[in-house]
């Protein structure tokens, strides 16, 4: 075709990526290799953020709410202009799918880099999409959306479609008036209840029917198309195990999927996006019935996916490098037959979220951040570094971990390693124990979490530090890694029998049952092991630093912190107070006592809390900053410790072999707030009765603020004086009622003299 | 293969390619049946020496410790360890003064002390043991309070008093209270301290009374704990007995009081932890307080030092289990210096008083240890060597192991006691640190010539061991009943055979009585009764302690010639 002689000048040579996070610097990292030159956008939230570091250039956009940066189209093209860029990339969420965004950039010269407009349109509306698709022979969940309602009819349409089948109103949703019928027998009183709810909830009855899927899978075809219309395949992704409809672990190629449903799947695939005229990187999704094996189109996502890197590493291309030269007007770089079907790949997504209160998103600081090496086969898409705040206004999304291997075992093998070596410390922020305050007050936890809700800080009260409902400490659980080794280690998982309901299904193994004592009492062992090592660590760290820090200057002197520490004839010993954090205490911790025992072979022996516990003898070797040797019964393994202090405590992260355990540890002395007692006594005088209130010193009555014989409660101002050019006030003693308050505004008082006394009565 | 240091000057690195000549032989047979016996023999003597220990280090008492503990008040040693630098080690000193010195038992005398490093400081501690007697002062417990003080004035150590005491022991007070080395040298002692810039602290975390009251007013800077600690001259019961008011301890005397009003006291503490922590926190604050020009950071520390080479732990089987049977000192000392290094100087003159240079963990030290009576030429050698450190600033460190100077005819003759005078001359004068070791008998003027407790060295510990008297029992024996015998004939008294044995055998059982080493630690002769495989830490803590004071300059006395 002609529009294939594109002139080597209006090839794209500067980026302008609309996005934040991981997809943003995954985007940035391909233009680099190009030679393309970037330009970041930001929020005020995200002005030291990695996107940022890693652009070109990088211009503010707004203020941290998404509507008022992220999402605001004029500002992007406008710093689009400003800086020269003749091209957009979208990235994922945001205004990746929003056709007017695309026509803006469009109208303005620059080139989108995604679909046209028109398919985003038309994809985005969803029951045009279906027609659409119809038309084009995509397979459809078979169903009846026409306006006849009457029952017989509904009835012999409800047994061609064949049960089980869903009742649905048209109209509404949140699940009401909702059916799943089993049985023909069943069916008229589902469909008439159905309708009276739906009259009530919503003042329309209009009923549409749908087959009910029992047990689905999620599988989504990577597609991609030129502006010549070849459109070609990249495989399928299965991202059935979900929680809250949102995916947690996906991999490419579906498993149990046989090559020719594979091949069915992907021309489907391509007739739909054929069917819109699609160019781009684009997705799609079906529902997939693992009882019939049939499979449905459900929807069309026009961008580039979050879960991308999978279907990369399967087919060994770049989709972003793809999706650049598509938008210069070049044509696919290889054809359907060419595409390599290469080993298997998983992505994990590594949140900041508390699991056991229902995938509760964090925020905070990440003051221990430390992905796993990245290599061929490794790959983590990340948008922050340690130190940075993952931030209340954005998705929670800390990394998304890919693994390849050359098939499902070797792969899955690999994730478990990798997640078991992903040290993530985030320290939650006090607003979201507010937030969990408000969700818990509503009883919203049972049910999806208005993300928005966060999007609103302004209106949560911040000084709260635990949950007044469920009592969630802010420190809780931090990610969902060990949720998602708990997924990854599932037989079902590793058999690859995933479906929707995956979590559902399997919860009870899945999450931490408190109630489970056997399952306690093993992670008390684990802990308490755990614990032992952190003691050894601590003990090994301080001794390597106090011996850098030692501040003689000889050597000699430095005997004085040589290891063990000496004592006349009994050995050093310490005692290390630890709270475990975990999820079967009720308060979620529980407080370990680890007496440690230097010994003069430079071991630690180490007992814990337990009434004759003999002691485990530890040697501890410090590698470097968080790495440590530990030798425990002739076994030596690498542990990892990550600490951070907070608010006068220590929060303590250690990793070793698949486990990571977390504690707190109370740092030194609570600082005290004395001013109260040295206050009180300021103002009382041996000579005086008690309550009894004197000048503090020679001054003017300024203001008087209670009146005599009024009760007044302990602390309250009573009156302020001026003096030295300085206002003190004065306060009542203790509750009671006041007595002999005779001075007046513009009084001169001296030194010592009787104020006033408050008599507890 | 050894990476190459970075800073390897050139010093070094002529030093590290000499031969080295002075390294000492192994001098141990561990298949010989004296080394077994002496390693037996030596086990017993720890073992026996732990069982006191860890009576002592229980305090006074289950009751009490658990009284203690319901006040939230730690014991003495636990204030210490939270008060001392993370990891950090402790000398702690005489743990068992007291030791059957009383009817009844006083562990540790009663109070703690000891040296550990605070924010990088070395800091003396002296700390009541309120389980013991309430903390109150015996004549023992005043004279390791002043024993502290003597080792901290001398040594420029700032004072914490971790004060929890009833004040003196009322019953004793004859011993306790009028003479110049008693209780009221506790304040005199601190005002001379605080004179010289040496900083006193005082952390009170129980009660202080009467003339304790002053530990706390005399110190520089103090702590009080709320609701544990008070201050007053006359506690509530005197104060009714004298005027008739009645008030309570706290409102007495308590923190509150003292830190807000009488101004007693400079910081409030909430709780003992606190309390402790400011006392950290005042230590930060000493600056150069007391630290001009401190022999410390001298020249010639190598940074790098090698341990010894044979094991130090085989101390323990060094010591003969016979008395009477010698050893050579030189198989000490190649378990204490570094590397067994030791260049010995006038080795073949004077043979039974080894003399020479080594280091102890880096510092240059003159080691004198005896290898034999001292004769004429050995103690003309000592002062001699002793003259060369003083000028050098060498600390020296005292091996004894002395049955005495020769005596006879022939030794008189030849001026043993001219000679002998010489070297107590020069121990007297001499300036520089001295630590001394009694790794067998300590008898007699050898005692003297040797650094004896007389001769102020600025510590000095025993081998479990070690022997302390003016002569032998069986020769103090001989003597005397030869006197007694003389004056009985003198009456006209026929002394019989068995008499005599009798009168023999008692003063022999006193001189063993009062010649061993916990004779002498409970009396406080001495800082402590160390186990032999700590020697070489032990002398380091010490001379890393005294090292803490400026450098001056020996003068001697008219040596006569």
């Amino acid at each position: 075709s002609t529009t294939a002689e594109t002139t080597p000048s209006s090839s794209i040579e500067k980026i302008l990526i609309a996005n934040r996070g991981e997809i943003a610097c995954r985007i940035m990292r391909t233009a680099k290799r190009l030679g393309i030159q970037t330009v970041a956008v930001y929020s005020d939230a995200d002005r030291d953020s990695l996107h940022v570091k890693s652009a070109d250039e990088a211009v503010r956009i707004g203020p941290p709410p998404a509507r008022a940066s992220y999402l605001n189209g004029s500002a992007i093209v406008e710093s689009a202009i400003r800086t020269g860029a003749q091209a957009i990339h979208p990235g994922y969420g945001f205004l990746s799918e929003s056709a007017d965004f695309a026509t803006l950039c469009e109208d303005k010269g620059l080139t989108f880099i995604g679909p046209p407009a028109s398919a985003i349109r038309d994809m985005g509306d969803k029951s045009a999409s279906k027609r659409i698709m119809g038309a084009a022979g995509v397979p459809l969940v078979p169903g009846y959306h026409g306006s006849e309602q009457d029952i017989e009819i509904m009835k012999a349409e409800a047994d061609k479609i064949g049960y089980p089948i869903l009742i649905k109103p048209t109209h509404g949703g949140g699940g009401k008036g909702m059916r799943i019928v089993q049985s023909p027998a069943e069916f008229v009183d589902a469909f008439l209840g159905a309708q009276r709810e739906a009259a009530a909830s919503f003042g329309i009855n209009t009923i549409l029917l749908e087959k009910y899927i029992t047990q689905p899978r999620h599988i989504e075809v990577q597609v991609f198309g030129d502006k010549n219309g070849n459109v070609l395949h990249l495989f399928e992704r299965d991202c059935s195990v979900q929680r809250r409809h949102q995916k947690i672990i996906e991999e490419a190629p579906a498993p149990n999927v046989k090559n020719d449903f594979r091949s069915h799947l992907g021309q489907a695939a391509v007739s739909a996006a054929k069917a819109v005229g699609y160019h781009n990187a684009g997705t799609v999704e079906f529902i997939v019935d693992t009882v019939s094996g049939q499979f449905y189109f459900m929807e069309m996502n026009t961008r580039l996916q979050v879960e991308h890197p999978v279907t990369e590493m399967i087919v060994d291309q770049d989709l972003v490098e793809w999706q650049i030269r598509v938008a210069n007007g070049e044509p696919l770089p290889i054809s359907q037959s060419q595409v390599p079907l290469l080993g298997h790949a998983f992505e994990a997504r590594i949140y900041a979220e508390n699991v056991p209160k229902g995938f509760l998103p964090a925020t905070g600081v990440l003051h221990h951040y430390h992905p796993v090496p990245v290599s061929s086969t490794v790959r983590v898409e990340t948008g922050v570094q340690q130190g940075d705040t993952v931030s209340m206004h954005y998705d929670p999304m800390i990394a998304k971990l890919v693994v390849w291997g050359g098939n499902r075992a070797a792969a899955l093998i690999k994730l478990k390693d990798c997640l078991s070596k992903f040290q993530v410390c985030p320290r939650h922020s006090h607003v979201l124990a507010a937030v969990c305050s408000i969700i818990c007050f509503n009883n919203y936890v049972a049910s999806f979490l208005p993300f928005e809700l966060l999007l609103f800080p302004e209106s949560i009260h911040t000084n709260v530090t635990s949950c007044r409902h469920c009592g969630w400490q802010v420190a809780g659980v931090p990610t969902n890694i060990s949720f998602l080794q708990k997924l990854a280690d599932h037989r079902a998982f590793e058999e690859g029998n995933v479906e929707t309901h995956f979590i559902e299904h399997h919860k009870d193994e899945i999450f931490v049952d408190p109630s489970n004592s056997v399952l306690a009492k093993e992670a008390y062992n684990n802990a308490t092991f755990s614990a032992t090592m952190i003691a050894a660590c601590l003990c090994a760290k301080e001794h390597s630093f106090s011996k850098e820090s030692v501040p003689g200057k000889n050597s000699l002197f430095s005997i004085w912190y040589s290891n063990p520490p000496f004592r006349v004839h009994h050995p050093a010993m310490r005692i290390i107070e630890l709270d475990w954090e975990n999820e079967y205490d009720k308060t979620g911790s529980r407080s370990l006592t680890l007496t440690v025992t230097y010994q003069s072979d430079g071991k630690y022996l180490i007992k814990t809390g337990e009434v004759n516990s003999a002691g485990v003898e530890v040697r501890a070797t410090h590698l470097h900053d968080n790495e440590f040797r530990i030798e425990i019964d002739g076994v030596s393994m690498d542990v990892s410790l990550a600490s951070y202090s907070k608010d006068m405590i220590e929060h303590i992260h250690l990793w070793h072999k698949s486990h990571h355990h977390q504690f707190k540890q109370k740092l030194g002395i609570e600082l005290f707030n004395d001013d109260e007692t040295q206050q009180k006594t300021n103002f009382e005088t041996v000579s005086h009765a008690p309550g009894s209130v004197v000048a503090p010193m020679a001054g003017l009555v300024v203001k008087v603020l209670a009146k005599d014989g009024t009760n007044v409660v302990e602390g309250q101002p009573i009156l302020v004086l001026e003096a030295m050019k300085m206002e003190h006030v004065v306060k009542a003693p203790n509750a009671g009622r006041i007595h002999g308050l005779q001075v007046n505004v513009g009084q001169q008082v001296s030194d010592g003299s009787l104020l006033f006394s408050v008599k507890d009565e | 293969l050894n990476p190459t240091p970075k800073r390897l000057n050139h010093t070094r690195l002529l030093q590290r390619r000499e031969f080295c000549l002075g390294v000492l032989p192994d001098g141990l047979d561990r298949n010989s049946e004296a080394f077994e016996q002496n390693s037996k023999a030596m086990e017993g003597l720890v073992s026996q020496l732990q069982s006191h220990i860890s009576k002592v280090l229980a305090g006074g008492g289950e009751e009490a410790v658990k009284r203690n503990k319901k006040r939230n008040k730690l014991l003495p040693r636990e204030r210490i360890y939270k008060l001392i630098d993370r990891v950090s080690s402790f000398l702690e000193l005489s743990q068992l003064a007291g030791h059957e010195l009383y009817d009844e038992p006083l562990p540790s005398g009663g109070i703690v002390t000891g040296i550990g490093p605070v924010h990088g400081r070395l800091c003396m501690f002296v700390a009541n043991d309120p389980t013991v007697k309430g903390g109150t002062y015996y004549p023992i417990t005043v004279k390791k309070h002043l024993r502290a003080q003597e080792i901290a004035a001398r040594c420029k150590l700032p004072c914490i008093y971790l004060v929890d005491s009833g004040g003196a022991f009322l019953p004793k007070q004859a011993e306790v209270f009028p003479d110049r080395d008693n209780f009221g040298r506790i304040f005199y002692n601190q005002a001379v301290m605080s004179a010289e810039g040496i900083p006193q602290i005082a952390i009170v975390l129980g009660s202080c009374t009467a003339g304790g009251a002053y530990i706390p007013a005399m110190a520089d800077e103090s702590v009080m704990v709320k609701g544990n600690a008070t201050i007053f001259l006359a506690g509530p019961p005197l104060v009714k007995a004298a005027t008739g008011e009645e008030v309570s301890a706290e409102d007495l005397g308590g923190a509150t009081v003292h830190c807000s009003k009488s101004g007693v006291s400079d910081y409030f503490a909430q709780d003992e932890l606190h309390g402790l922590a400011l006392g950290r926190n005042i230590v930060k604050n000493l600056h150069m307080a007391g630290q001009r020009g401190l022999m410390n950071g001298l020249h010639n520390v190598e940074a790098h030092y090698k341990e010894p080479l044979y094991d130090v732990k085989e101390l323990r089987s060094i010591a003969p289990a016979d008395h009477k049977q010698a050893f050579d000192i030189r198989s000490v000392i190649a378990r204490i210096v570094d590397g067994s290094e030791f260049d010995e100087f006038k080795k073949l003159y004077g043979t039974t008083l080894v003399t020479g240079f080594a280091r102890i963990f880096g510092q240059p030290v003159g080691i004198i240890g005896n290898n034999g009576i001292l004769f004429n030429e050995s103690a003309l050698k000592g002062a001699h060597f002793i003259e060369l450190c003083t000028q050098r600033n060498i600390p020296l460190v005292f091996l004894q192991n002395i049955t005495g100077f020769m005596v006879g005819s022939r030794s008189e003759a030849n001026g043993i006691a001219k000679s002998g005078a010489k070297m107590v001359m020069a121990v007297s004068c001499a300036k520089v640190p001295k630590v001394t070791i009694i790794v067998g008998g300590s008898y007699g003027a050898g005692n003297y010539a040797m650094c004896g407790r007389a001769y102020s060295p600025d510590f000095l510990f025993l081998w479990p061991n070690a022997r302390i008297s003016v002569m032998g029992g069986a020769q103090a024996a001989s003597v005397l009943s030869q006197i007694e015998m003389a004056n009985k004939k003198k009456q006209g008294i026929q002394w019989t055979k068995d008499e005599e044995e009798s009168f023999k055998e008692k003063i022999v059982e006193a001189y063993e009585r009062e010649g061993n080493c916990y004779y002498s630690t409970a009396r406080l002769w001495d800082d402590g009764i160390i186990d032999p495989a700590d020697t070489r830490k032990v002398i380091g803590f010490a001379i890393s302690a005294s090292l803490n004071r400026p450098l001056e300059d020996t003068k001697y006395g008219v040596f006569r010639m």
